[in-house]
């Protein structure tokens, strides 16, 4: 490792919270990519298996709105 | 070569084969991004004029060239479905913007955060920076036009042409740098010819270069998913499928 402390890694002779926050946006956002189409796409079979039950006469499991 | 055309049109098998591919492409691309990440934050030398913050490189420079590479993606994917009227293209290019859009809006960012410990701005008029917004735009462009139609067939025609028309600004924000003298550096990586970076510093860059492009692959194919089954969702082997999952 090149920064021989945390003090130093978190530091970064000043440019610390430059490099830390871009950083961190950049990770946020990245995630967001790729989380959003996973969390749609489960909340589709969801709602469709949903639908697929109702029309086969089969009562929906838990609560319902 | 035409069956493997008919087969990317066909939403069952891409549904299938990008399932498959993310199986092992999403780890791995995630795995690239941490290994990138902590060796371009902790174990590369820092530089010899901008000191530490430079380190955004790693970051900065693979989203503005994924951000650049994506428009490519969305364009071609609109002339195809321009001109063959196929859904999955359509599909395809809608689903590239708003990817695109993120990437850029990385790219400004990063870009922003690094120039005012270096250059002492924020931010500059320089034509590398306005023409990346110009990026943003035509990619907020294209996600908005879409939005705007009723009928998909006409949204896909008029977003294929907009994405089209928005190629002009590619080479643009390419040669910028070259075109016009700025705050904003030159490429430091080079095809051709000796590139002014040291391998201690090229090697993680590339490594990063290559991870983005990777995420914007399984991005893209993440979205492509989602909508293919919301457009596929009254017909038999999404049904099929349904019952597969429940048992």
């Amino acid at each position: 490792m090149y920064f021989h402390d945390l003090h130093s890694a978190l530091h970064m002779d000043g440019h610390g919270a430059f490099v830390w926050a871009a950083y961190a946006i950049t990770c946020v956002v990245l995630l967001l990519i790729v989380v959003a189409p996973l969390r749609r796409r489960r909340r589709l079979l969801r709602e469709m298996s949903a639908e697929a039950r109702r029309q086969r006469g089969v009562p929906t499991q838990g609560s319902e709105a | 070569m035409w069956t493997f055309f008919h087969k990317l049109g066909s939403p069952p098998w891409l549904y299938a084969i990008s399932g498959s591919i993310l199986k092992y492409l999403l780890p791995a691309t995630l795995l690239a991004l941490g290994v990138g990440m902590v060796w371009g934050l902790l174990f590369t030398p820092p530089d010899f004029r901008q000191g530490d913050s430079y380190r955004i490189i790693y970051i900065h420079v693979p989203a503005a060239a994924v951000a650049l590479a994506g428009y490519y993606v969305m364009a071609t994917a609109g002339a195809i479905s321009l001109i063959w009227k196929m859904k999955m293209a359509d599909i395809a290019m809608q689903c590239c913007a708003p990817i695109g859009a993120a990437l850029t809006f990385v790219a400004l960012v990063t870009g922003s955060i690094w120039g005012k410990p270096t250059w002492g701005t924020w931010w500059v008029w320089d034509a590398r920076i306005t023409s990346m917004l110009i990026l943003l735009f035509l990619y907020l462009g294209v996600i908005a036009l879409y939005e705007a139609y009723d009928n998909k067939a006409a949204a896909a025609r008029a977003c294929a042409v907009l994405s089209l028309v928005g190629t002009v600004n590619i080479p643009i924000i390419y040669k910028s740098v070259d075109w016009w003298y700025s705050l904003h550096q030159p490429a430091s990586i080079k095809f051709t010819g000796e590139s002014s970076i040291h391998p201690s510093m090229l090697y993680p860059l590339l490594l990063m270069i290559a991870a983005f492009y990777a995420l914007f692959a399984c991005a893209l194919l993440l979205r492509m998913r989602a909508e293919i089954l919301d457009r596929e969702r009254r017909t038999g082997w999404v049904r099929k499928l349904l019952e597969a999952d429940a048992v």
